[in-house]
Protein backbone atom coordinates (compact mmCIF):
# COMPACT_ATOMS: atom_id res chain seq x y z
CA UNK A 1 0.00 0.00 0.00
CA UNK A 2 2.47 2.60 1.20
CA UNK A 3 6.21 2.12 1.15
CA UNK A 4 8.70 4.55 2.59
CA UNK A 5 12.22 3.60 1.59
CA UNK A 6 15.21 5.24 3.23
CA UNK A 7 13.64 8.68 3.55
CA UNK A 8 16.06 11.38 4.72
CA UNK A 9 15.25 14.97 5.41
CA UNK A 10 17.43 17.62 7.00
CA UNK A 11 16.10 21.10 7.60
CA UNK A 12 18.37 24.14 7.37
CA UNK A 13 21.27 22.03 6.20
CA UNK A 14 24.65 23.66 6.68
CA UNK A 15 23.42 26.24 9.15
CA UNK A 16 23.58 26.43 12.91
CA UNK A 17 19.89 25.44 12.97
CA UNK A 18 20.53 22.23 11.07
CA UNK A 19 17.98 19.62 12.10
CA UNK A 20 18.03 16.06 10.89
CA UNK A 21 14.34 15.23 11.00
CA UNK A 22 14.28 11.92 9.14
CA UNK A 23 17.26 9.62 8.88
CA UNK A 24 16.72 6.61 6.67
CA UNK A 25 13.09 6.06 7.49
CA UNK A 26 11.69 2.74 6.28
CA UNK A 27 8.06 1.80 6.71
CA UNK A 28 5.56 -0.37 4.87
CA UNK A 29 1.81 -0.12 5.35
CA UNK A 30 -0.61 -2.85 4.39
CA UNK A 31 -3.95 -2.13 2.82
CA UNK A 32 -6.41 -1.21 5.56
CA UNK A 33 -3.77 -0.61 8.22
CA UNK A 34 -4.74 1.91 10.88
CA UNK A 35 -1.41 2.93 12.34
CA UNK A 36 -1.03 5.13 15.38
CA UNK A 37 2.25 7.01 15.60
CA UNK A 38 3.87 8.10 18.85
CA UNK A 39 7.22 9.61 19.78
CA UNK A 40 8.74 12.59 21.55
CA UNK A 41 8.92 16.08 20.14
CA UNK A 42 11.32 16.22 17.23
CA UNK A 43 11.12 12.48 16.63
CA UNK A 44 10.08 13.13 13.04
CA UNK A 45 6.40 12.17 13.20
CA UNK A 46 4.98 15.25 11.48
CA UNK A 47 7.95 15.38 9.11
CA UNK A 48 7.13 11.83 8.03
CA UNK A 49 3.51 12.77 7.29
CA UNK A 50 4.61 15.91 5.45
CA UNK A 51 7.13 13.90 3.43
CA UNK A 52 4.31 11.62 2.36
CA UNK A 53 2.09 14.60 1.56
CA UNK A 54 4.86 16.35 -0.37
CA UNK A 55 4.95 19.56 1.65
CA UNK A 56 8.70 19.65 0.93
CA UNK A 57 11.04 17.60 -1.28
CA UNK A 58 12.91 14.83 0.57
CA UNK A 59 16.72 14.64 0.45
CA UNK A 60 16.82 10.92 -0.25
CA UNK A 61 14.55 7.92 -0.41
CA UNK A 62 11.33 7.00 -2.11
CA UNK A 63 7.63 7.33 -1.33
CA UNK A 64 5.66 4.62 -3.09
CA UNK A 65 1.89 4.60 -2.88
CA UNK A 66 -0.04 1.69 -4.33
CA UNK A 67 2.90 0.80 -6.56
CA UNK A 68 3.30 4.34 -7.89
CA UNK A 69 6.45 6.28 -7.08
CA UNK A 70 5.11 9.67 -5.92
CA UNK A 71 8.42 11.01 -4.57
CA UNK A 72 8.71 13.66 -7.28
CA UNK A 73 5.04 14.60 -7.44
CA UNK A 74 4.09 18.10 -6.25
CA UNK A 75 1.96 18.47 -3.15
CA UNK A 76 -1.22 19.36 -5.01
CA UNK A 77 -0.85 16.43 -7.40
CA UNK A 78 -0.43 13.93 -4.57
CA UNK A 79 -3.48 15.35 -2.86
CA UNK A 80 -5.54 13.20 -5.21
CA UNK A 81 -4.59 10.15 -3.14
CA UNK A 82 -4.44 11.68 0.32
CA UNK A 83 -6.83 12.93 2.94
CA UNK A 84 -5.20 15.20 5.50
CA UNK A 85 -6.24 16.67 8.83
CA UNK A 86 -3.84 18.99 10.61
CA UNK A 87 -3.14 19.79 14.24
CA UNK A 88 -4.18 23.41 13.81
CA UNK A 89 -7.96 23.61 13.28
CA UNK A 90 -7.37 26.80 11.24
CA UNK A 91 -5.25 24.98 8.70
CA UNK A 92 -7.66 22.56 7.10
CA UNK A 93 -10.43 24.88 5.97
CA UNK A 94 -10.91 28.18 4.15
CA UNK A 95 -12.40 30.45 6.87
CA UNK A 96 -13.89 33.06 4.54
CA UNK A 97 -15.72 30.48 2.44
CA UNK A 98 -18.99 28.74 3.23
CA UNK A 99 -19.23 25.24 4.69
CA UNK A 100 -20.69 23.90 1.45
CA UNK A 101 -18.02 25.65 -0.62
CA UNK A 102 -15.30 24.03 1.46
CA UNK A 103 -16.89 20.63 0.98
CA UNK A 104 -17.27 21.24 -2.76
CA UNK A 105 -13.57 22.10 -2.99
CA UNK A 106 -12.72 18.86 -1.22
CA UNK A 107 -15.13 16.81 -3.33
CA UNK A 108 -13.17 17.87 -6.42
CA UNK A 109 -9.81 16.81 -5.04
CA UNK A 110 -7.77 15.26 -7.82
CA UNK A 111 -10.21 16.30 -10.51
CA UNK A 112 -9.89 18.95 -13.17
CA UNK A 113 -11.47 22.19 -12.03
CA UNK A 114 -13.19 23.78 -14.96
CA UNK A 115 -15.81 26.41 -15.61
CA UNK A 116 -18.72 24.37 -14.37
CA UNK A 117 -20.58 25.81 -11.38
CA UNK A 118 -18.58 25.28 -8.20
CA UNK A 119 -21.37 23.47 -6.38
CA UNK A 120 -24.50 21.72 -7.61
CA UNK A 121 -27.91 21.27 -6.03
CA UNK A 122 -27.42 17.51 -5.92
CA UNK A 123 -24.16 17.92 -4.01
CA UNK A 124 -25.87 20.15 -1.46
CA UNK A 125 -28.16 17.29 -0.48
CA UNK A 126 -25.20 14.92 -0.16
CA UNK A 127 -23.34 17.41 2.00
CA UNK A 128 -26.37 17.93 4.18
CA UNK A 129 -26.53 14.22 4.85
CA UNK A 130 -22.81 13.87 5.39
CA UNK A 131 -22.83 16.79 7.84
CA UNK A 132 -25.81 15.33 9.67
CA UNK A 133 -23.65 12.27 10.25
CA UNK A 134 -21.28 14.39 12.31
CA UNK A 135 -24.04 15.13 14.78
CA UNK A 136 -22.97 18.75 15.26
CA UNK A 137 -25.96 20.47 13.69
CA UNK A 138 -23.87 21.72 10.78
CA UNK A 139 -26.35 20.32 8.26
CA UNK A 140 -28.51 23.40 8.79
CA UNK A 141 -25.61 25.82 8.32
CA UNK A 142 -24.43 24.95 4.82
CA UNK A 143 -23.98 28.58 3.84
CA UNK A 144 -22.29 29.74 7.06
CA UNK A 145 -18.72 30.90 6.77
CA UNK A 146 -16.34 28.32 8.25
CA UNK A 147 -14.61 31.10 10.19
CA UNK A 148 -17.67 31.19 12.46
CA UNK A 149 -17.23 27.57 13.57
CA UNK A 150 -15.50 26.38 16.74
CA UNK A 151 -12.21 24.52 16.58
CA UNK A 152 -13.90 21.17 17.13
CA UNK A 153 -16.50 21.83 14.45
CA UNK A 154 -13.75 22.83 12.06
CA UNK A 155 -11.76 19.68 12.74
CA UNK A 156 -14.85 17.55 12.21
CA UNK A 157 -15.48 19.40 8.95
CA UNK A 158 -11.84 18.96 7.89
CA UNK A 159 -12.16 15.26 8.63
CA UNK A 160 -15.24 15.10 6.46
CA UNK A 161 -13.44 17.02 3.71
CA UNK A 162 -10.47 14.66 3.91
CA UNK A 163 -12.69 11.62 3.44
CA UNK A 164 -15.56 12.89 1.27
CA UNK A 165 -13.62 11.63 -1.73
CA UNK A 166 -12.22 8.33 -0.49
CA UNK A 167 -8.46 8.76 -0.11
CA UNK A 168 -5.96 5.93 -0.55
CA UNK A 169 -4.33 7.10 2.64
CA UNK A 170 -5.66 9.24 5.47
CA UNK A 171 -3.08 11.31 7.36
CA UNK A 172 -4.12 12.61 10.78
CA UNK A 173 -1.45 14.87 12.26
CA UNK A 174 -2.35 15.19 15.96
CA UNK A 175 -5.73 16.33 14.79
CA UNK A 176 -7.26 16.37 18.27
CA UNK A 177 -4.32 17.93 20.14
CA UNK A 178 -5.66 21.50 19.99
CA UNK A 179 -9.15 20.59 21.21
CA UNK A 180 -10.60 20.39 24.70
CA UNK A 181 -10.80 16.81 26.05
CA UNK A 182 -14.51 16.36 25.38
CA UNK A 183 -14.34 17.69 21.83
CA UNK A 184 -11.15 15.73 21.20
CA UNK A 185 -12.91 12.52 22.21
CA UNK A 186 -15.82 13.33 19.92
CA UNK A 187 -13.58 14.05 16.91
CA UNK A 188 -11.58 10.90 17.59
CA UNK A 189 -14.77 8.87 17.76
CA UNK A 190 -15.87 10.32 14.43
CA UNK A 191 -12.49 9.50 12.92
CA UNK A 192 -12.77 5.91 14.12
CA UNK A 193 -16.28 5.64 12.65
CA UNK A 194 -15.32 6.99 9.23
CA UNK A 195 -12.13 4.92 9.04
CA UNK A 196 -14.03 1.73 9.90
CA UNK A 197 -16.92 2.53 7.55
CA UNK A 198 -14.74 3.27 4.51
CA UNK A 199 -11.91 0.83 5.38
CA UNK A 200 -9.39 3.65 5.12
CA UNK A 201 -5.67 3.03 5.40
CA UNK A 202 -4.73 5.57 8.07
CA UNK A 203 -1.77 7.05 9.90
CA UNK A 204 -2.62 8.95 13.06
CA UNK A 205 -0.07 10.85 15.10
CA UNK A 206 -1.01 11.29 18.73
CA UNK A 207 0.63 12.28 21.97
CA UNK A 208 -1.95 10.44 23.98
CA UNK A 209 -0.63 6.93 24.59
CA UNK A 210 -4.00 5.60 25.65
CA UNK A 211 -5.47 6.71 22.33
CA UNK A 212 -2.51 5.22 20.51
CA UNK A 213 -3.16 1.86 22.17
CA UNK A 214 -6.92 1.97 21.92
CA UNK A 215 -7.19 2.87 18.24
CA UNK A 216 -5.90 1.11 15.17
CA UNK A 217 -4.39 -2.27 14.47
CA UNK A 218 -0.79 -1.19 14.57
CA UNK A 219 1.37 1.17 16.60
CA UNK A 220 4.74 2.61 15.70
CA UNK A 221 7.07 4.63 17.88
CA UNK A 222 9.55 7.03 16.34
CA UNK A 223 12.78 8.44 17.65
CA UNK A 224 15.54 10.44 15.94
CA UNK A 225 13.92 10.27 12.56
CA UNK A 226 13.16 6.60 12.24
CA UNK A 227 10.86 3.88 13.51
CA UNK A 228 12.12 2.24 16.70
CA UNK A 229 9.10 0.14 17.55
CA UNK A 230 6.44 -1.50 15.44
CA UNK A 231 3.73 -3.49 17.18
CA UNK A 232 0.66 -4.94 15.56
CA UNK A 233 -2.36 -7.15 15.95
CA UNK A 234 -2.60 -9.39 18.97
CA UNK A 235 0.46 -7.98 20.63
CA UNK A 236 -0.82 -4.42 20.27
CA UNK A 237 -4.17 -5.16 21.84
CA UNK A 238 -2.42 -6.31 25.00
CA UNK A 239 -0.25 -3.20 25.30
CA UNK A 240 -0.39 -0.92 28.33
CA UNK A 241 0.96 2.57 28.79
CA UNK A 242 3.56 1.20 31.20
CA UNK A 243 4.70 -1.31 28.57
CA UNK A 244 5.12 1.47 26.06
CA UNK A 245 7.19 3.59 28.40
CA UNK A 246 9.38 0.63 29.26
CA UNK A 247 9.84 -0.25 25.62
CA UNK A 248 10.65 3.30 24.76
CA UNK A 249 13.41 3.48 27.36
CA UNK A 250 14.77 0.10 26.30
CA UNK A 251 14.86 0.82 22.59
CA UNK A 252 16.03 4.38 22.75
CA UNK A 253 18.43 3.57 25.57
CA UNK A 254 17.61 6.70 27.47
CA UNK A 255 16.12 7.11 30.91
CA UNK A 256 15.10 10.69 30.26
CA UNK A 257 13.05 9.47 27.36
CA UNK A 258 10.21 8.58 29.70
CA UNK A 259 9.72 12.15 30.73
CA UNK A 260 10.26 13.45 27.25
CA UNK A 261 7.56 11.22 25.90
CA UNK A 262 5.16 11.81 28.73
CA UNK A 263 5.51 15.54 28.89
CA UNK A 264 5.57 16.28 25.22
CA UNK B 1 -22.78 74.34 -5.13
CA UNK B 2 -23.93 74.62 -8.73
CA UNK B 3 -20.30 74.38 -9.80
CA UNK B 4 -20.10 71.06 -8.01
CA UNK B 5 -23.29 69.87 -9.69
CA UNK B 6 -21.82 70.81 -13.05
CA UNK B 7 -18.71 68.84 -12.27
CA UNK B 8 -20.68 65.89 -10.98
CA UNK B 9 -21.13 63.95 -14.27
CA UNK B 10 -17.41 64.17 -14.94
CA UNK B 11 -16.57 63.01 -11.44
CA UNK B 12 -19.00 60.10 -11.76
CA UNK B 13 -17.55 59.05 -15.12
CA UNK B 14 -14.00 59.16 -13.85
CA UNK B 15 -15.02 57.40 -10.68
CA UNK B 16 -16.61 54.60 -12.68
CA UNK B 17 -13.48 54.14 -14.81
CA UNK B 18 -11.37 53.98 -11.66
CA UNK B 19 -14.00 51.68 -10.18
CA UNK B 20 -13.15 49.07 -12.81
CA UNK B 21 -9.51 49.50 -11.90
CA UNK B 22 -10.41 49.06 -8.23
CA UNK B 23 -12.15 45.76 -9.06
CA UNK B 24 -8.76 44.57 -10.31
CA UNK B 25 -7.18 45.68 -7.04
CA UNK B 26 -9.97 43.91 -5.14
CA UNK B 27 -9.09 40.63 -6.86
CA UNK B 28 -5.48 40.67 -5.68
CA UNK B 29 -5.96 42.47 -2.36
CA UNK B 30 -9.09 40.76 -1.08
CA UNK B 31 -9.54 37.54 -3.03
CA UNK B 32 -5.91 36.50 -3.36
CA UNK B 33 -5.04 38.21 -0.07
CA UNK B 34 -1.93 39.61 -1.70
CA UNK B 35 -0.63 43.00 -2.79
CA UNK B 36 0.03 43.69 -6.43
CA UNK B 37 1.81 46.94 -7.31
CA UNK B 38 1.94 46.01 -11.00
CA UNK B 39 -1.24 48.01 -11.48
CA UNK B 40 0.56 51.37 -11.48
CA UNK B 41 2.30 50.18 -14.64
CA UNK B 42 -0.40 48.06 -16.23
CA UNK B 43 -2.94 50.90 -16.08
CA UNK B 44 -0.64 53.01 -18.27
CA UNK B 45 0.11 49.99 -20.46
CA UNK B 46 -3.59 49.57 -21.12
CA UNK B 47 -3.89 53.25 -22.00
CA UNK B 48 -0.78 53.21 -24.21
CA UNK B 49 -1.73 50.09 -26.15
CA UNK B 50 -5.27 51.28 -26.72
CA UNK B 51 -4.40 54.83 -27.78
CA UNK B 52 -1.59 53.81 -30.12
CA UNK B 53 -3.86 51.29 -31.80
CA UNK B 54 -6.70 53.78 -32.17
CA UNK B 55 -4.25 56.31 -33.62
CA UNK B 56 -3.24 53.77 -36.23
CA UNK B 57 -6.86 53.43 -37.25
CA UNK B 58 -7.86 50.27 -35.43
CA UNK B 59 -11.38 49.89 -34.06
CA UNK B 60 -11.57 51.11 -30.43
CA UNK B 61 -13.20 47.87 -29.28
CA UNK B 62 -10.37 45.85 -30.76
CA UNK B 63 -7.92 48.24 -29.14
CA UNK B 64 -9.71 47.74 -25.83
CA UNK B 65 -9.41 43.97 -26.16
CA UNK B 66 -5.71 44.34 -26.96
CA UNK B 67 -5.27 46.45 -23.83
CA UNK B 68 -6.88 43.65 -21.84
CA UNK B 69 -4.41 41.20 -23.38
CA UNK B 70 -1.47 43.44 -22.51
CA UNK B 71 -2.72 43.60 -18.92
CA UNK B 72 -2.94 39.80 -18.78
CA UNK B 73 0.70 39.61 -19.85
CA UNK B 74 1.79 42.13 -17.21
CA UNK B 75 -0.01 40.05 -14.56
CA UNK B 76 1.59 36.90 -15.92
CA UNK B 77 5.07 38.37 -15.44
CA UNK B 78 4.36 39.41 -11.85
CA UNK B 79 2.68 36.09 -11.10
CA UNK B 80 5.60 34.07 -12.43
CA UNK B 81 8.15 36.25 -10.61
CA UNK B 82 6.20 35.73 -7.40
CA UNK B 83 5.29 32.04 -7.55
CA UNK B 84 8.04 30.50 -9.69
CA UNK B 85 10.98 32.73 -8.75
CA UNK B 86 10.08 33.09 -5.08
CA UNK B 87 10.06 36.89 -5.09
CA UNK B 88 7.66 38.42 -2.52
CA UNK B 89 4.48 39.64 -4.20
CA UNK B 90 5.06 43.32 -3.46
CA UNK B 91 8.59 43.28 -4.86
CA UNK B 92 7.55 41.23 -7.89
CA UNK B 93 4.91 43.87 -8.61
CA UNK B 94 7.40 46.70 -8.22
CA UNK B 95 9.82 45.00 -10.64
CA UNK B 96 7.12 44.56 -13.27
CA UNK B 97 5.84 48.08 -12.73
CA UNK B 98 9.31 49.53 -13.17
CA UNK B 99 9.99 47.56 -16.33
CA UNK B 100 6.60 48.57 -17.68
CA UNK B 101 7.68 52.21 -17.54
CA UNK B 102 10.28 51.46 -20.24
CA UNK B 103 7.91 49.23 -22.15
CA UNK B 104 5.13 51.82 -22.06
CA UNK B 105 7.52 54.43 -23.49
CA UNK B 106 8.38 51.99 -26.28
CA UNK B 107 4.69 51.48 -26.99
CA UNK B 108 4.16 55.25 -27.03
CA UNK B 109 7.07 55.72 -29.43
CA UNK B 110 9.24 57.36 -26.79
CA UNK B 111 6.78 60.14 -26.09
CA UNK B 112 5.52 60.73 -22.56
CA UNK B 113 2.12 61.70 -23.92
CA UNK B 114 0.17 60.60 -26.97
CA UNK B 115 -3.07 62.48 -27.68
CA UNK B 116 -6.15 61.03 -29.29
CA UNK B 117 -8.89 63.42 -30.34
CA UNK B 118 -12.60 62.65 -30.24
CA UNK B 119 -12.89 64.79 -33.39
CA UNK B 120 -10.69 62.45 -35.36
CA UNK B 121 -11.45 59.08 -33.85
CA UNK B 122 -14.57 57.28 -32.80
CA UNK B 123 -13.74 56.96 -29.09
CA UNK B 124 -15.82 54.85 -26.71
CA UNK B 125 -15.81 57.46 -23.97
CA UNK B 126 -14.78 61.09 -23.85
CA UNK B 127 -14.82 63.78 -21.19
CA UNK B 128 -16.22 66.05 -23.92
CA UNK B 129 -19.55 64.27 -23.56
CA UNK B 130 -19.53 64.11 -19.76
CA UNK B 131 -22.28 66.71 -19.49
CA UNK B 132 -24.37 65.69 -22.46
CA UNK B 133 -27.83 64.26 -22.07
CA UNK B 134 -27.61 61.47 -24.61
CA UNK B 135 -26.31 57.96 -25.13
CA UNK B 136 -22.99 59.63 -25.92
CA UNK B 137 -22.60 60.35 -22.23
CA UNK B 138 -19.74 58.16 -21.00
CA UNK B 139 -21.79 57.15 -17.95
CA UNK B 140 -24.03 55.03 -20.19
CA UNK B 141 -21.26 52.90 -21.61
CA UNK B 142 -19.42 52.75 -18.28
CA UNK B 143 -22.54 51.59 -16.50
CA UNK B 144 -23.01 48.79 -19.00
CA UNK B 145 -19.30 47.89 -18.84
CA UNK B 146 -19.41 47.76 -15.04
CA UNK B 147 -22.48 45.54 -15.01
CA UNK B 148 -21.02 43.20 -17.64
CA UNK B 149 -17.64 42.91 -15.88
CA UNK B 150 -19.24 42.38 -12.46
CA UNK B 151 -21.56 39.79 -14.00
CA UNK B 152 -18.71 37.89 -15.63
CA UNK B 153 -16.64 37.95 -12.41
CA UNK B 154 -19.64 36.84 -10.35
CA UNK B 155 -20.03 33.87 -12.67
CA UNK B 156 -16.31 33.12 -12.85
CA UNK B 157 -15.67 33.15 -9.10
CA UNK B 158 -18.65 30.84 -8.66
CA UNK B 159 -17.16 28.21 -10.96
CA UNK B 160 -14.88 25.38 -9.87
CA UNK B 161 -11.89 27.29 -11.23
CA UNK B 162 -12.93 30.54 -9.55
CA UNK B 163 -13.57 28.79 -6.26
CA UNK B 164 -10.08 27.32 -6.36
CA UNK B 165 -8.63 30.84 -6.78
CA UNK B 166 -10.64 32.00 -3.76
CA UNK B 167 -9.45 29.00 -1.76
CA UNK B 168 -5.85 29.82 -2.74
CA UNK B 169 -6.25 33.29 -1.25
CA UNK B 170 -8.18 32.14 1.80
CA UNK B 171 -5.87 29.31 2.87
CA UNK B 172 -3.10 28.17 0.55
CA UNK B 173 -2.09 25.17 2.68
CA UNK B 174 -5.64 23.88 2.67
CA UNK B 175 -5.94 24.53 -1.06
CA UNK B 176 -2.87 22.42 -1.81
CA UNK B 177 -4.12 19.66 0.48
CA UNK B 178 -7.28 19.64 -1.63
CA UNK B 179 -5.27 19.26 -4.82
CA UNK B 180 -5.38 22.90 -5.92
CA UNK B 181 -2.38 24.25 -7.81
CA UNK B 182 -1.90 27.41 -5.75
CA UNK B 183 0.93 28.79 -7.89
CA UNK B 184 -1.09 28.48 -11.08
CA UNK B 185 -4.15 30.02 -9.47
CA UNK B 186 -2.17 32.94 -8.08
CA UNK B 187 -0.77 33.65 -11.54
CA UNK B 188 -4.24 33.43 -13.04
CA UNK B 189 -5.60 35.84 -10.42
CA UNK B 190 -2.81 38.35 -11.07
CA UNK B 191 -3.44 38.10 -14.81
CA UNK B 192 -7.16 38.65 -14.47
CA UNK B 193 -6.65 41.60 -12.12
CA UNK B 194 -4.17 43.34 -14.40
CA UNK B 195 -6.26 42.63 -17.47
CA UNK B 196 -9.15 44.51 -15.87
CA UNK B 197 -6.82 47.30 -14.74
CA UNK B 198 -5.51 47.68 -18.29
CA UNK B 199 -9.07 47.91 -19.63
CA UNK B 200 -9.66 50.66 -17.09
CA UNK B 201 -6.48 52.38 -18.31
CA UNK B 202 -7.65 52.11 -21.91
CA UNK B 203 -10.97 53.74 -21.04
CA UNK B 204 -9.28 56.40 -18.92
CA UNK B 205 -6.90 57.37 -21.75
CA UNK B 206 -9.81 57.70 -24.18
CA UNK B 207 -11.80 59.66 -21.63
CA UNK B 208 -9.06 62.19 -20.99
CA UNK B 209 -8.02 62.28 -24.66
CA UNK B 210 -4.48 61.00 -24.27
CA UNK B 211 -2.30 58.22 -23.00
CA UNK B 212 0.23 59.47 -20.48
CA UNK B 213 3.28 57.69 -19.16
CA UNK B 214 2.41 58.84 -15.62
CA UNK B 215 -1.30 58.12 -15.70
CA UNK B 216 -0.93 55.09 -13.43
CA UNK B 217 1.14 56.70 -10.74
CA UNK B 218 -0.45 55.96 -7.38
CA UNK B 219 -3.20 53.90 -8.99
CA UNK B 220 -2.85 51.16 -6.38
CA UNK B 221 -3.65 53.66 -3.62
CA UNK B 222 -6.72 54.98 -5.42
CA UNK B 223 -7.83 51.40 -6.00
CA UNK B 224 -7.37 50.57 -2.33
CA UNK B 225 -9.25 53.72 -1.35
CA UNK B 226 -12.19 52.63 -3.50
CA UNK B 227 -12.13 49.09 -2.08
CA UNK B 228 -12.03 50.40 1.48
CA UNK B 229 -14.66 53.11 1.02
CA UNK B 230 -16.92 50.47 -0.51
CA UNK B 231 -16.36 48.11 2.40
CA UNK B 232 -16.80 50.73 5.09
CA UNK B 233 -20.05 52.04 3.62
CA UNK B 234 -21.62 48.85 2.29
CA UNK B 235 -19.79 45.99 4.00
CA UNK B 236 -22.65 45.40 6.43
CA UNK B 237 -25.45 45.36 3.86
CA UNK B 238 -23.81 44.00 0.68
CA UNK B 239 -23.03 40.36 1.43
CA UNK B 240 -23.45 38.96 -2.05
CA UNK B 241 -20.25 38.78 -4.10
CA UNK B 242 -21.65 40.78 -7.02
CA UNK B 243 -22.82 43.49 -4.62
CA UNK B 244 -19.39 43.52 -2.99
CA UNK B 245 -17.88 44.31 -6.39
CA UNK B 246 -20.56 46.93 -6.99
CA UNK B 247 -19.61 48.51 -3.66
CA UNK B 248 -16.04 48.84 -4.96
CA UNK B 249 -17.23 50.76 -8.02
CA UNK B 250 -19.48 52.96 -5.90
CA UNK B 251 -16.53 53.49 -3.58
CA UNK B 252 -14.48 54.83 -6.48
CA UNK B 253 -17.31 57.13 -7.58
CA UNK B 254 -17.66 58.50 -4.07
CA UNK B 255 -13.92 59.01 -3.93
CA UNK B 256 -14.03 61.13 -7.09
CA UNK B 257 -17.02 63.15 -5.96
CA UNK B 258 -15.35 63.94 -2.65
CA UNK B 259 -12.17 64.76 -4.53
CA UNK B 260 -14.06 67.14 -6.78
CA UNK B 261 -15.63 68.80 -3.75
CA UNK B 262 -12.38 69.36 -1.89
CA UNK B 263 -10.76 70.69 -5.05
CA UNK B 264 -13.54 73.21 -5.35
CA UNK B 265 -13.00 74.25 -1.80
CA UNK B 266 -9.69 75.55 -3.05
CA UNK B 267 -7.37 72.69 -2.36
CA UNK B 268 -4.20 72.36 -4.36
CA UNK B 269 -4.23 69.56 -6.96
CA UNK B 270 -0.67 68.70 -6.03
CA UNK B 271 -1.79 67.71 -2.54
CA UNK B 272 -4.20 65.08 -3.80
CA UNK B 273 -1.87 62.11 -3.59
CA UNK B 274 -0.96 62.98 -0.02
CA UNK B 275 -4.60 63.27 0.97
CA UNK B 276 -5.49 59.98 -0.74
CA UNK B 277 -2.63 58.17 0.96
CA UNK B 278 -3.66 59.55 4.36
CA UNK B 279 -7.29 58.47 3.82
CA UNK B 280 -6.22 54.94 2.89
CA UNK B 281 -3.80 54.72 5.82
CA UNK B 282 -6.52 55.83 8.24
CA UNK B 283 -9.11 53.37 6.94
CA UNK B 284 -6.64 50.50 7.00
CA UNK B 285 -5.72 51.42 10.57
CA UNK B 286 -9.24 51.52 11.98
CA UNK B 287 -10.01 47.78 11.70
CA UNK B 288 -6.55 46.98 13.07
CA UNK B 289 -6.97 49.20 16.12
CA UNK B 290 -10.49 47.89 16.69
CA UNK B 291 -9.14 44.35 16.60
CA UNK B 292 -6.66 45.15 19.36
CA UNK B 293 -9.27 46.44 21.76
CA UNK B 294 -10.72 43.85 24.09
CA UNK B 295 -14.38 43.13 23.54
CA UNK B 296 -14.37 44.38 19.99
CA UNK B 297 -13.56 41.79 17.42
CA UNK B 298 -12.45 42.95 14.03
CA UNK B 299 -13.82 41.02 11.12
CA UNK B 300 -10.63 39.54 9.78
CA UNK B 301 -10.15 40.01 6.10
CA UNK B 302 -13.30 42.07 5.72
CA UNK B 303 -15.39 40.77 2.87
CA UNK B 304 -12.48 38.98 1.32
CA UNK B 305 -13.37 35.81 -0.56
CA UNK B 306 -16.99 36.58 0.06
Amino acid sequence: MLELKGICKTFNAGTINEKRALSGLDLTLEDGDFVTVIGGNGAGKSTMLNAIAGTFPVDAGKVILDGEDITKLTEHKRAKYLGRVFQDPMMGTAPTMQIEENLALAARRGQRRGLGWGITEKEREQYRQALAGLGLGLENRLTSKVGLLSGGQRQALTLLMATIRKPKLLLLDEHTAALDPKTAAKVLELSEEIIARDHLTTMMITHNMRDAIKHGNRLIMMNDGHVILDIRGEEKSKLTVADLLAKFSAVSGSEEADDKLLLS
Amino acid sequence: MSALLNALPGAISQGMIWGLMAIGVFITFRILNSSDLTVDGSLATGGAVCIMMIRSGINPWVALAAAFGAGLLAGLVTGVLHTKCGIPAILAGILTQLSLYSINLRIMESKANQPVSIDKYDLLVSSRNAGSVSFQNPIVLLLIASIVIIGILYWFFGTEKGASIRATGANAAMARAQGINTAGNTILGFMLANGIVAVSGALLAQYQGSADINMGRGAIVIGLAAVIIGEVLFGKIFKNFALTLLAVVIGAVIYYIVLQAVLMMGLNTNDLKLITAVIVAVFLTIPYIKGKHPGKRAVKGGNGNA
